[in-house]
């Protein structure tokens, strides 16, 4: 540890007891990026859902809109520390888009506009725990979020959350994706601490 | 939401490869901002002090000035640095004169 | 004297050197210049700049990259630094650290964006906001060398109060041979000023700056979007890249 600076506390409220180890809470939503935004007009925008055999099942931003969606609201915890509790979001719920789709994988590989990707067990999309959204607390969800569309996975860090999602490409072996290939752990259990390869 | 941009503006939120020098250093003995490598996506030859860096986010990402492809990414964990250099096909290190010796077969 | 620093050679391997604060000026209503004590600095150059760390009581740590504005007075370095808005490390540095204080310190950092005083090339520097931190510290460098490089600053504020070292400016071009200042003024002209408020174009570059035939060494530095800009001018007007230097501070110059 270094020479502590008296008073200095950063930017962190004290710890809440309903907070993962290590986190502390935020009221404002922190925007972290690894790239340039990815500008995606509506009208070129498209889910693209693959499986192991490479069959595809494809959805435009209208049709995807034209499905029955859901209004989570979460808690969300992000590696870099930080905590938003209560967040509101519209979406579709995975398990909608992975319904009738034929599949004996184990593992989804999420990617992004903009090259963004992250790994996952495919059971963490099922069950009502993953949603693609389009809307955050009532609006149309800001670019620099995510917009038009991120992947909501809210019990794992914000990282296995992609922005800008553009699909997810289910597998029989799992495949790291962007910060599970630079030390990030695989899973990202924030109850558990996972942070990094080896928590 | 209370922010927004413009959405004809691009988000000017990198910074210039000069910041990688602190980071870098806990690695390396040389100061690799001075370094010249090339993008394995493009081709561009450049300093790594004029790459884009993000360090905004759960690692620091350096970025192609030119096509924008990731040139290098640095994790620091608690016990570990992690360093990705696999979009650069070099890094060109200028090196001190008086440390060369010319390479050759090792003498019996 | 100040010892020079080999760029590149690690002083302190991985190194956080413990400094005291032994002095603050105000620079604007936002900004502040911090003297640090720093055993053994072994010397920087002129645009290099050093990362401050502070850690909290239960071991939390930030740290942030900031400019040195000045060269080395033996163990003292000089860092100025802007107010953030909402800033994580800004404000403690300007409100919360105190005369006596200790602060961590690497450095100096960085071997690019730095003038070399046996570089005879002609000088543009060109600073937006807190932008002109490592300019200064070059134009300072060069009045300490008795050199007579040819410098030109190019300084864009949003008023005369948030000029950075406005009195010592004043006082370099009087006495300084061979450096000229320019002003440009995006919010609110002084009233003696002929010129509107706008944001830096290429006529300004053009006047101001120096023809790309005599291959000057372009410094640009500021908020990102700022030094994009400038950068584009320079490129449109014949300068070729690699004579741009930038050192970029995020959206808003964080």
């Amino acid at each position: 540890m270094g020479i502590v600076s008296p008073g200095f506390q950063g930017r962190r409220r004290p710890a809440e007891p309903n907070l993962p180890p290590g986190q502390y809470l935020t009221e404002d939503f922190p925007v972290l990026s690894a790239g340039p935004t990815p500008r995606v007009s509506l009208t070129d925008w498209e889910f693209v859902l693959s499986t192991e055999t490479g069959a595809e099942s494809r959805w435009s931003w209208d049709e995807m809109w034209a499905l029955p969606t859901e209004t989570p609201t979460v808690d969300i915890h992000c590696v870099t520390h930080w905590s938003k509790l209560g967040t509101n979001w519209r979406g579709v719920s995975v398990d909608t888009l992975l319904d009738g789709v034929d599949t004996a994988a184990d593992y989804a590989l999420v990617h992004s506009y903009g090259g963004y990707t992250t790994n996952l067990p495919l059971d963490d999309l099922r069950d009502g725990q993953a949603w693609i959204v389009h809307q955050y607390d009532g609006a149309d969800l800001p670019a620099e979020h995510g917009g038009p569309a991120r992947l909501l996975v809210p019990h794992l860090y914000f990282w296995k959350s992609a922005k800008w999602v553009r699909g997810i490409r289910l597998g029989l072996t799992d495949e790291p994706g962007f910060w599970e290939t630079a030390g990030y752990h695989d899973y990202g259990d924030p109850w558990r601490e996972q942070r990094y390869q080896g928590d | 939401m209370t922010e927004q941009l413009h959405p004809e503006q691009p988000r000017m939120d990198y910074v210039d490869g000069n910041m990688l020098a602190g980071p870098l250093q806990e690695v390396f003995a040389v100061d690799l901002t001075t370094a010249t490598g090339r993008c394995a996506s493009c081709g561009q030859t450049g300093p790594v002090a004029a790459l884009r860096v993000y360090s905004n986010a759960p690692g620091v990402v350096a970025r192609c000035p030119s096509c924008t492809e990731v040139m290098l990414r640095l994790v620091r964990t608690p016990d570990s640095a992690w360093l990705d250099l696999r979009g650069s096909t070099f890094l060109q290190i200028p090196m001190p004169a008086e440390s060369f010796t010319t390479p050759g077969p090792v003498a019996m | 004297m100040a010892r020079t620093a080999i760029p590149g050679r690690l002083t302190k391997r991985a190194g956080w050197w413990v400094a005291r604060l032994v002095d603050r000026r105000e620079e604007t209503a936002t900004a502040c210049t911090l003297v640090l004590e720093v055993p053994d600095w072994p010397g920087h150059l002129p645009g290099q700049h050093v990362d401050l760390r502070l850690t909290a009581e239960d071991g939390y740590q930030a740290a942030r990259s900031y400019s040195v504005s000045a060269p080395a007075d033996g163990e003292r370095i000089e860092v100025t630094v802007q107010r953030v808005p909402d800033g994580e490390v800004s404000p403690y540095l300007i409100e919360g650290l105190s005369i006596g204080d200790q602060i961590e310190v690497k450095g100096p950092l960085g071997g690019y964006f730095v003038w070399r005083m046996t570089d005879p090339a002609p000088v543009l520097l060109v600073g937006g906001g807190s932008g002109i931190a490592p300019l200064m510290a070059m134009i300072r460098a060069r009045r300490a060398a008795g050199s007579r490089v040819p410098f030109r600053l190019i300084y864009s504020v949003r008023t005369e109060r948030d000029i950075y070292f406005a009195d010592e400016l004043r006082r370099r071009v009087r006495e300084d041979q061979g450096l000229d200042v320019a002003y440009v003024y995006t919010r609110e002209v002084p009233e003696i000023s002929p010129a509107q408020a706008h944001r830096i174009g290429v006529a300004d570059v053009n006047s101001h700056g120096w023809p790309p035939q005599l291959e000057p060494t372009n410094f640009v530095c500021g908020p990102t979007g700022f030094v994009e800009a400038v950068s584009d001018i320079l490129v449109a007007l014949g300068h070729e890249p690699r004579r741009i230097k930038t050192e970029r501070f995020g959206p808003t110059g964080a």
